[in-house]
């Protein structure tokens, strides 16, 4: 279990005068709507279990409103719980003292902001250093720390600039750096790039993804985008009023929806370019057909199964051995998009 | 009927009796400790006279340079520095210089003062709403209530004089700085302040580097409107025998002279415009950064 960063147990969160009272009720089955409706409480979070895995980037995905915000907030305790535990590398974040609380925002989580959260008084080079001071790192030490991480976000030379100066992608670099900065492994990123225009965001996954593979730091990372949440989640956990619907693999998500609520989510994705070859095989020997790596994707090896004598190819690991086989069937069976069962009900708010 | 035709009132012994109880409560009470207050005023006395004293023993040409240099250091506008200086020729050449110069050193002593207990007032008040609360009528009340009406009782404590005249300007002027150092802390954004949290600032780390900051340009407005009161404060001062150029508008009204009474309130107002275009541009430089000018 060394490997688990962070762990969320039975955790509720409700909003309003008396929530020790709501959440019986809410435990009792009430509806978040009918909570509100009859006792004027807000259900934000509802018996959340997750577990975090150290050193990869955990994804939590859900509409408006499902209170993604309020469980990523709960990490570093900016809201309080109603009820639950969180523990974090052994230490229980709703036990801890103010003091304590302070030491682990300082060192052991940091967090990058939807609208950035950029201090508009202070130069991009203050703005970075801000969590090192704040630790009481000495000036000098801050300052050349702010220019490494400036530059590792690619904005070397901005130093003496004011956030209003730069564009959304470039603040939010100063955003991502200020979190790397104070050396924290767990890194909590609230719709980070959800302000960003599609390139800029593509562009802001890259350099993500390039740093985690240098970093491996703890990432959460919050996200309403199915695209973005496939593109760098290792894990997603998907939230529907308050409560995770369904967790895992994000392959297994795709392919084995649990609910309708998800199947809408995942309608509009391009399976073939997202789906692994692997989540779909039939494990055992050989067969006679072309070989393909068990990650590609089905669209890339589609056109060699179909030109495949027998429809079927061959899945192999890392080292280029044998694991499994796939047929042209299940490759079509995989792309096709799962049906929705009950029409009626595609609407989510 | 005759019970609604007049309104329902204690008897005339009755209130008589009830405002000389006041009258005599306070006057036991000034017998008491006025001296005790007066005394823990004198400090600020001291430093009244002797500021006062300084800035009158200056040579003009220095007050000049200096009322120009402070002016470009506010504002960094030649226009007003020039103004500014011309202002003040002509208070001189019309032979009001020892006036305002007086007027300026009760107001710029009253303005510290100001600031020294309107910040963290307004700060408190940003911090509890139990403050904001108790304050709020305190401020209105303060900023309401006729001159006249507390000039009574501080006389009677303090009677004539500098002291009382910097109280009573005090607390006609206090007000606004109050309410726009707790607006602006009030005012600045959540984001900011949830960033502060989320690394881990402290109370302190939070009040200094991240809530007074985005709130100076309020600050500051508040602090040109302390000064703006102030100086409207000047005549009514000089009625319980404050110097300065309210002293020659008073006669100029029991004498009719015109001219005086013109000269004078023009130089008030003289004064009044140079702190206001000095302080309100440097507010504006202060929040310049926040607008995406790329310098
Ligand atoms: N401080 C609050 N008071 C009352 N309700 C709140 C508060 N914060 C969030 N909520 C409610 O909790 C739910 C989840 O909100 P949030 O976590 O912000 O959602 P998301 O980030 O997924 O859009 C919403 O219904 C929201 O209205
Ligand atoms: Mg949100």
């Amino acid at each position: 279990m060394s490997d688990i960063a962070i762990s969320i147990k039975g955790l509720y969160k409700i909003f309003g005068k008396h929530p020790e009272k709501a959440v019986q009720y809410v435990k009792d089955g009430m509806s978040k709507a009918d909570l509100l409706e009859k006792h004027n409480h807000v259900l934000g979070l509802k018996n959340i279990n997750i577990d975090i895995p150290a050193h990869k980037i955990s994804v939590i995905m859900g509409l408006s409103g499902s209170g993604k915000s309020t469980l990523i907030r709960h990490i570093n305790r900016l809201i309080e719980p109603t009820k639950g535990s969180i523990n974090a590398y052994g230490e229980d974040v709703l036990l801890m003292s103010k003091d304590e609380l302070r030491e682990f925002r300082r060192h052991k989580a940091s967090m990058v902001f939807q609208k950035f959260g950029l201090h508009v008084h202070k130069t991009v080079a203050e703005n970075v250093a801000y969590g090192l001071v704040i630790q009481g790192t000495s000036l000098d030490q801050a300052k050349s720390d702010s220019h490494k991480w400036l530059e590792r976000v690619g904005l070397d030379g901005f130093e003496d600039y004011y956030p209003a100066q730069l564009s959304g992608g470039m603040q939010q670099r100063v955003g991502l750096a200020r979190a790397l900065a104070t050396d924290a492994d767990i890194l909590l990123m609230d719709e980070a790039f959800s302000a960003l225009d599609p390139l800029i965001k593509a562009d802001m996954q890259d350099i993500l993804l390039g740093l985690q593979k240098e970093l491996n730091k703890t990432i959460v990372f919050i996200t309403h985008d199915l695209d973005e949440a496939l593109r760098i989640g290792d894990s997603i956990a998907i939230l529907r009023d308050g409560e995770v619907i369904q967790q895992g693999d994000p392959q297994a998500i795709i392919l084995k929806p649990e609910d309708d609520y998800i199947v809408d989510f995942i309608q509009d994705i391009n399976r073939g370019r997202i789906i692994r070859i692997k989540s779909i095989m039939n494990k055992g020997n050989s067969v006679d057909g072309p070989s393909f790596h068990q990650n590609d994707v089905l669209e890339d090896v589609l056109p060699g199964v179909v030109a495949s004598s027998n429809h079927i190819a061959n899945v192999t690991n890392d080292n280029g051995d044998i694991i499994g086989s796939i047929e042209l069937k299940e490759i079509a069976n995989a792309i096709a998009k799962p049906a929705v069962e009950n029409n009626t009900n595609t609407n989510y708010k | 009927m005759s019970f609604f035709d007049k309104f329902p009132s204690m008897s005339r012994d009755e209130l008589l009796d009830f405002k000389k109880n006041v009258d005599s409560g306070f006057s036991e009470f000034t017998g008491e400790y006025g001296e005790a207050i007066e005394a823990f005023f004198d400090p600020l006395l001291w430093f009244l006279v002797w500021f006062e004293k300084l800035l009158l023993s200056t040579p003009w040409p220095i007050i000049l340079f200096i009322v120009g240099a402070l002016a470009w250091a506010g504002s960094r506008s030649i226009k007003i520095v020039i103004g500014a200086i011309l202002a003040f020729v002509a208070i001189g050449y019309f032979g009001m210089w020892v006036d305002t110069i007086s007027t300026l050193a009760i107001v710029s002593v009253a303005t510290l003062i100001c600031i020294a207990i309107g910040i963290p007032m307004g700060i408190l008040m940003a911090r509890s709403k139990y403050a904001q609360a108790l304050v709020t009528p305190l401020l209105d009340i303060m900023q309401t209530i006729p001159a006249f009406v507390y000039l009574i009782p501080v006389v009677m404590l303090l009677g004539i004089g500098k002291v009382p005249g910097l109280i009573a300007v005090c607390i006609y002027a206090l007000p606004p700085i109050v309410r726009l150092t707790n607006l602006g802390i009030r005012l600045v954004s959540k984001e900011a302040l949830e960033a502060a949290d989320a690394f881990g600032a402290s109370y302190r780390q939070r009040l200094f580097g991240v809530q007074i900051p985005l709130a100076l340009p309020n600050i500051f407005a508040g602090i040109n409107q302390t000064i703006m009161m102030a100086l409207s404060m000047v005549v009514i001062t000089s009625m319980i025998g404050v110097a300065g150029l309210g002293v020659p508008v008073l006669r100029s009204i029991s004498n009719q002279y015109l001219a005086l009474g013109l000269l004078n309130g023009l130089a008030i107002v003289a004064l009044a415009i140079i702190f206001d275009r000095v302080t309100q541009e440097y507010g504006k430089r202060l929040q310049k950064h926040r607008y995406g000018d790329h310098s």
